[in-house]
């Protein structure tokens, strides 16, 4: 690992100002996945600003929602009493991901911000405009089978390997950032981007800014959810393909759904359409069966994840009854 | 005083004019410990806003199965080298250096963790428990006997990792089946497969009730 320069501030506003001043410098939380990527030169920050000093890891109700704190870790989400009464989807998520060691290390904050699995991004010795802007795409005609099938460019096929994201992205969350020019709060729909050509930039945070908390509103989602995630071993994997269902149901019929996929795109993939098509509807396979169709139109595969294409619609229809089917 | 490690003698201590450094170094060591707590307080408060440089060394604090150690390490060095290279602590193990594997887990405050992504100046003023913190002196811990009584390992690498894993598995109330207990294990690579015998051995320790 190379070196760099270590500074604990106690009080946001240092922490912020020392990112600020430092394009070459990266906040550290859980570490999870920066030390992973500085270890093998993918990421070689000249500073690491370690916030966990910061008291940012609280988990409380906040104005007819849930706020948490950018530093909860994974685990404590996962199993706090408020996460599994109100948004059971959320803790789904995190417990799909990682192991229980890393879970205890990584944070909300950091997860939200990981950086794609795509082995070209990885591998230095490869191609990656992620990586390093203007050097070529090796993903897109090498080996893709892990790669996007929505929201790609001819730039980068990469998909964002968050669990949790995809849960916050159907919950309709916020992410409350806090900058050198103040705080602001993102919609979840809107922190990340689809890569176009910029794919370096995975999400819409600006130089300096700290995310400090994701706020979820209040649903009726706190008994029809389902997370489904599939992938190559039964845990410790990342997804080949995820969907996050919800559903408000009353008396079979579709008040309202909540649909994202993980695994198909830059960013956490809501399914809006789908979700509308749902409303109104018999909760049945043959519903699930066309809100899959209607979610899968813009879908294109590569040449080795044409897999996809299939493993997507009947894993939509998988998690809305296994969502349905909740006593 | 008694279980005050003064960090790691320098590398070259053998020699006669680092044997002085050393002395002062341990004397500076011994003054810190004895100044009073607040004024100790107020100096580390006033390093952490500091920046440390590249390579230089910052101050580190740990508790390490029970032993309390005045470090000093260079920012990038991990906790799992930390223990190994430093401490001399290789029971845990580097298996891919990357979190993948498991291999390196030790308990930080009480929770399980992947030392190798750890670094460990992060890990200032806390407890550390390694595979050799485990045993009550030749007592072997419930946890290794059990390893040992169902053969739950083949050539032994993981086994450090397996078994701080399966500790804090059990203590986090995570062991009640079969199921579970794989889910939550799935963080430990066994190459060797010994797979079944560690979750035999896991339930053994649970439904035997003996405090983990």
């Amino acid at each position: 690992m190379n070196q760099f320069q270590y500074v604990r501030p106690t009080k946001q506003k240092a922490a912020i100002d020392a990112l600020a001043k430092d394009t070459s410098a990266q906040f550290i939380a859980g570490g999870t996945n920066l030390v992973d990527l500085m270890k093998r030169g993918v990421m070689n920050p000249q500073k690491l600003v370690d916030i966990n000093k910061l008291p940012l890891n609280k988990i409380e109700k906040e104005n007819g929602g849930l706020r948490i704190g950018a530093l909860a870790s994974n685990k404590a989400v996962a199993e706090d009493k408020l996460v599994l009464e109100k948004q059971p989807l959320l803790a789904q998520a995190l417990v799909a991901g990682a192991s229980a060691q890393l879970r205890n290390m990584a944070t909300v904050g950091g997860n939200m911000l990981q950086r794609t699995r795509c082995y070209y991004f990885y591998d230095t010795a490869m191609p990656c405009n992620k990586r390093e802007p203007g050097s070529g795409c090796g993903a897109l005609e090498g080996i893709n089978r892990m790669h996007a099938i929505f929201g790609f460019s001819d730039k980068c096929i990469a998909v964002h390997p968050s669990d949790m994201s995809v849960a916050l992205a159907a919950l309709d969350a916020t992410v409350l950032v806090s900058g050198p020019r103040g705080d602001r709060r993102i919609p979840f729909a809107d922190f990340h981007r689809l890569p176009g050509d910029t794919p370096q930039k995975d999400t819409n945070l600006e130089q300096g800014e700290l995310i400090t908390a994701v706020d979820i509103p209040d649903g009726p989602f706190t008994k029809n959810v389902h997370y489904l995630k599939v992938r190559e071993r039964a845990s410790y994997a990342f997804a080949l393909l995820s969907v996050a269902a919800a559903l408000h149901l009353d008396n079979g019929t579709i008040k309202d759904a909540r649909l994202a996929m993980g695994g198909v795109a830059h960013k956490p993939w809501r399914l809006n359409e789908a979700e509308k098509f749902l409303v109104g509807k018999p909760a049945t396979e043959e519903t699930f069966r066309q809100a899959a169709a209607i979610a899968m139109r813009d879908a294109k595969a590569f040449k080795h994840n044409a897999y996809k294409l299939k493993l997507g619609p009947n894993s939509i229809v998988q998690a809305l009854k296994n969502a349905t089917a909740v006593a | 005083m008694a279980d005050e490690k003064p960090g790691t003698p320098p590398e070259n201590a053998g020699h006669d004019g680092n044997r002085r450094d050393f002395l002062k170094k341990s004397t500076l060591l011994t003054a810190v410990a004895l100044t009073p707590g607040p004024v100790v307080h107020a100096a580390e408060a006033a390093w952490d806003e500091k920046v440390a440089a590249a390579f230089e060394k910052v101050p580190l604090k740990l508790e390490v199965n029970g032993v309390k150690h005045k470090l000093s390490v260079e920012p990038r060095t991990t906790l799992l080298d930390l223990l190994r290279e430093q401490l001399h602590l290789t029971g845990t193990k580097k298996g891919c250096d990357y979190g993948q594997c498991g291999a390196c887990t030790v308990h930080v405050d009480g929770e399980r963790v992947n030392s190798c992504l750890r670094l460990a100046v992060m890990e200032d003023g806390k407890k550390v428990t390694t595979i050799e913190g485990l045993a009550n002196g030749d007592k072997l811990h419930p946890m290794q006997e059990a390893f040992v009584k169902h053969d739950g390992f083949q050539c032994g690498y993981c086994t450090p990792g397996q078994i701080m894993s399966a500790v804090a598995c059990i203590r986090e109330g995570h062991a009640g089946s079969e199921g579970e207990i794989k889910e939550y294990m799935s963080g430990n690579i066994c190459r060797c497969g010994a797979y079944s015998n560690i979750v035999a051995a896991i339930q053994d320790v649970k439904n035997g009730g003996q405090k983990v």
